[in-house]
């Protein structure tokens, strides 16, 4: 059992929902980066995504992409990423990390370098945004060989067929973006974004988990009553881009983390 | 595609791809539209009707088919083959862009769409695009980077004129890459009544394939015109190439025609070196994944995209269509660049030779023939796409010509 399906079977036996921070590595040091996410299991998330930085996110909003140019301005490469996790790993060998991003510096790294250099790292999960099931067999395959999580997102554009198609390969949780857009926009609905949950859990016994577009504790509140788990992510990146401390970012995160914790699966 | 097949005017395979290169690497987001496009595109493909709308509006609207004139004095001052050039420049808008985005239109329409996106870098393609937008009535975006709506303002003008909402863009370095960041951004958020009308080869199938149908028009009419002329196949091809969507139009139709040499010509900008102040992506770049395909890019060894340069702002693009990625690799067609002020003196060339004032994009191509002309036989027929006319690029050359002046 992969770190990721023992913490959703953990949180399950806790009868409550998970929490998901994402922040950019490297945003806007490599030192602040990994200070906030060695601070962030104690602040309550319970699965952690790290950025890889790109040029051109084609998926993501402002806020993103931002954190992206401050990254790589403080010369973030796919290696410092790595060994941003390796550092989190010394002290940390139970909170699951997934790697988030775009696939050229994958390809620009060589996918058989890049997953071993995951395995060592204790890169637990992927999810390459560029990858639809159709190029499953650049990077989805091999990284699952590899026994890493390829995780895929889900949207409001797809219906049952694709659905199918797009679960075929997918393990450890599925991503599910509650809005037609780019991450940080529009806030999404948990009365709107129910039934399409309830049609992907006909499909899957796989948790799901919801992101884009959370920004408050209060949203991610209404969002854990529907769903698995709840991501956050440009609202918590916003903050590093105001400069705020460390400390302030982590009980930010701990407010959203317990409001999440507060909805009971039961 | 990878079994052995006796045309090279197949492509791609059911998954998108010429050999290695294309694809569809989107977000999932857009993974339905796409395929919907595929399925409509393969629908219209085999329609009569679809056809005879476009035949109709081509030849009427546009002004097709565009001259195939011999070029006497160019010929006469290089003192080597025989020049042709295809007057592509002389269309509706003035470039051959039009006879790709008339194609999606037809394809938008047939969807029900009522709200059209683009990205533009000279505005080329965005002037086509609100154009026939004002034809049909349809509501235009066009995403067009910060730094080109300042140094291109007479075409952003003109999209105004035509009724089209011109987004500058802001992100990253303001340049044609980021206007087709922002594009996608909106084509995922408006997904339902939205059709993104792709001005190059590039980007997720059925696009690369799709924009080089509707452009394969400039190679077939000028084969036949060719034929009519001098009445046989030219010997050298020649054409110039940032996405590459006039290049593959003129190649298309002369891939299995192996007597047929073709040169794709790409922008050198300061000289292809390692300054990387060049947009050459298959002479200087490597294969990476950008705008939904894998193709030649220039980017650094982390693979992070680098802009590039050219002093056109059609060519500034980090990419190539992936079916000249794939010519590339298997040898088909000859890949080159050309510098700046090469370009330029190809410009004036042409100005003062032709009465024609080319655009900057096509100067490439022409600075080339001034290379390789006057080393081959009188009867060696080469044929370029004059694919765009330069009234865009007055400014720009007068700057150029002003800077070189001070030096």
């Amino acid at each position: 059992m992969t770190r990721i399906e023992n913490t959703f079977r953990t949180l399950k036996e806790r009868k409550t929902k998970a929490f998901i921070s994402f922040i950019m590595a490297g945003d806007p040091t490599f030192e602040k980066s990994l200070a906030i996410i060695k601070g962030l299991p104690e602040a309550g998330v319970d699965l952690i995504e790290i950025g890889i930085p790109f040029t051109d996110p084609m998926a993501d909003g402002p806020s993103i992409q931002l954190a992206g140019q401050r990254a790589i301005a403080s010369g973030t490469t796919l290696n410092r990423v790595l060994d941003l996790v390796s550092e989190f790993r010394k002290n940390d060998k139970k909170t699951p990390i997934i790697l988030m991003g775009y696939f050229n510096p994958v390809m620009a790294m060589g996918v058989e370098k890049f997953l071993s250099n995951c395995k060592t790292a204790g890169v637990d999960g992927l999810i390459i945004v560029d990858l639809p099931p159709e190029e499953d067999q650049e990077l989805c395959i091999p990284s699952v060989k590899a026994g890493l999580n390829f995780i895929r997102l889900a949207t409001p554009t797809s219906d049952t067929k694709r659905l199918e198609k797009l679960l075929q390969n997918t393990s450890g949780f599925v991503y599910y973006v509650s809005i037609t857009g780019i991450t940080g926009a529009a806030t999404p609905e948990a009365k709107s974004i129910q039934a399409q949950i309830t049609e992907l859990k006909g499909n899957t016994e796989l948790p799901i988990c919801v992101g884009f577009g959370v920004k408050t504790p209060q949203i991610a509140k209404e969002i854990a009553k529907v769903a698995d788990g709840v991501v956050v992510g440009s609202a918590i990146v916003d903050k590093i881009a105001k400069n705020t401390s460390t400390q302030e970012i982590l009980s930010f995160c701990k407010t959203l983390a317990d409001a999440t914790h507060s909805i009971s699966s039961d | 595609m990878n079994n052995f097949v006796n045309t090279l005017r197949a492509g791609p395979d059911e998954n998108g791809r010429f050999g290695e290169f294309g694809g569809m690497f989107v977000s999932e987001t857009l993974m339905p539209l796409i395929l919907e496009l595929n399925n409509q595109y393969e629908n219209a493909k085999t329609d009569p009707l679809f056809w005879t709308e476009m035949d109709d509006l081509l030849k009427n609207y546009v002004g097709r088919p565009s001259p195939l004139y011999f070029a006497e004095r160019l010929t006469k001052h290089l003192q080597g083959a025989k020049i042709f050039l295809k007057r592509d420049e002389l269309n509706h808008t003035g470039a051959h862009k039009i006879n790709n985005v008339l194609g999606q239109i037809l394809v938008a329409r047939r969807m029900g769409k009522s709200r059209i996106i683009a990205e533009t870098g000279a505005g080329q393609h965005g002037v086509a695009t609100a154009t026939v937008c004002a034809r049909f009535g349809l509501k235009c975006i066009v995403f067009m980077g910060k730094t080109d709506v300042e140094r291109q303002s007479p075409n952003v003008f003109r999209m105004r004129l035509l009724g089209a909402e011109v987004i500058p863009v802001t992100s990253g370095r303001g340049t044609l890459k980021d206007a087709m960041n922002e594009a996608m951004r909106d084509w995922v958020t408006n997904v339902h009544n939205t059709f993104y009308c792709i001005g190059t080869v590039a980007g997720p199938h059925p696009y690369p394939a799709m924009v080089r149908d509707f452009q394969s028009i400039i190679g077939r009419e000028a084969k036949e015109q060719l034929m009519e002329a001098e009445g046989k196949l030219p010997d050298t091809i020649i054409a110039c190439i940032g996405g590459g969507s006039n290049a593959m139009g003129l190649f298309h139709a002369f891939l299995d025609d192996h007597s047929v040499n073709i040169i794709g010509v790409e922008a050198g900008g300061m000289g292809v070196d390692d300054r990387m102040e060049h947009a050459a992506s298959l002479t200087g770049g490597r294969p990476g994944v950008l705008h939904g395909n894998r193709t030649y890019l220039l980017q650094d060894e982390f693979g992070q995209i680098i802009e590039g340069h050219s002093i056109s702002a059609g060519l500034d693009y980090p990419g190539i269509g992936p079916e000249h990625s794939w010519l590339h690799d298997i040898k088909r067609v000859d890949y080159v660049s050309v510098t700046d002020s090469e370009a330029l003196d190809a410009f004036q060339l042409c100005c003062t030779q032709e009465g024609i004032i080319p655009a900057l994009e096509p100067s490439h191509a022409l600075a080339h023939v001034m290379k390789i002309a006057p080393n081959l036989e009188k009867d060696h027929i080469l044929l370029l796409n004059m694919c765009g006319r330069g009234d865009k690029d007055i400014f720009t050359v007068a700057n150029a010509l002003g800077e070189g002046l001070d030096d």
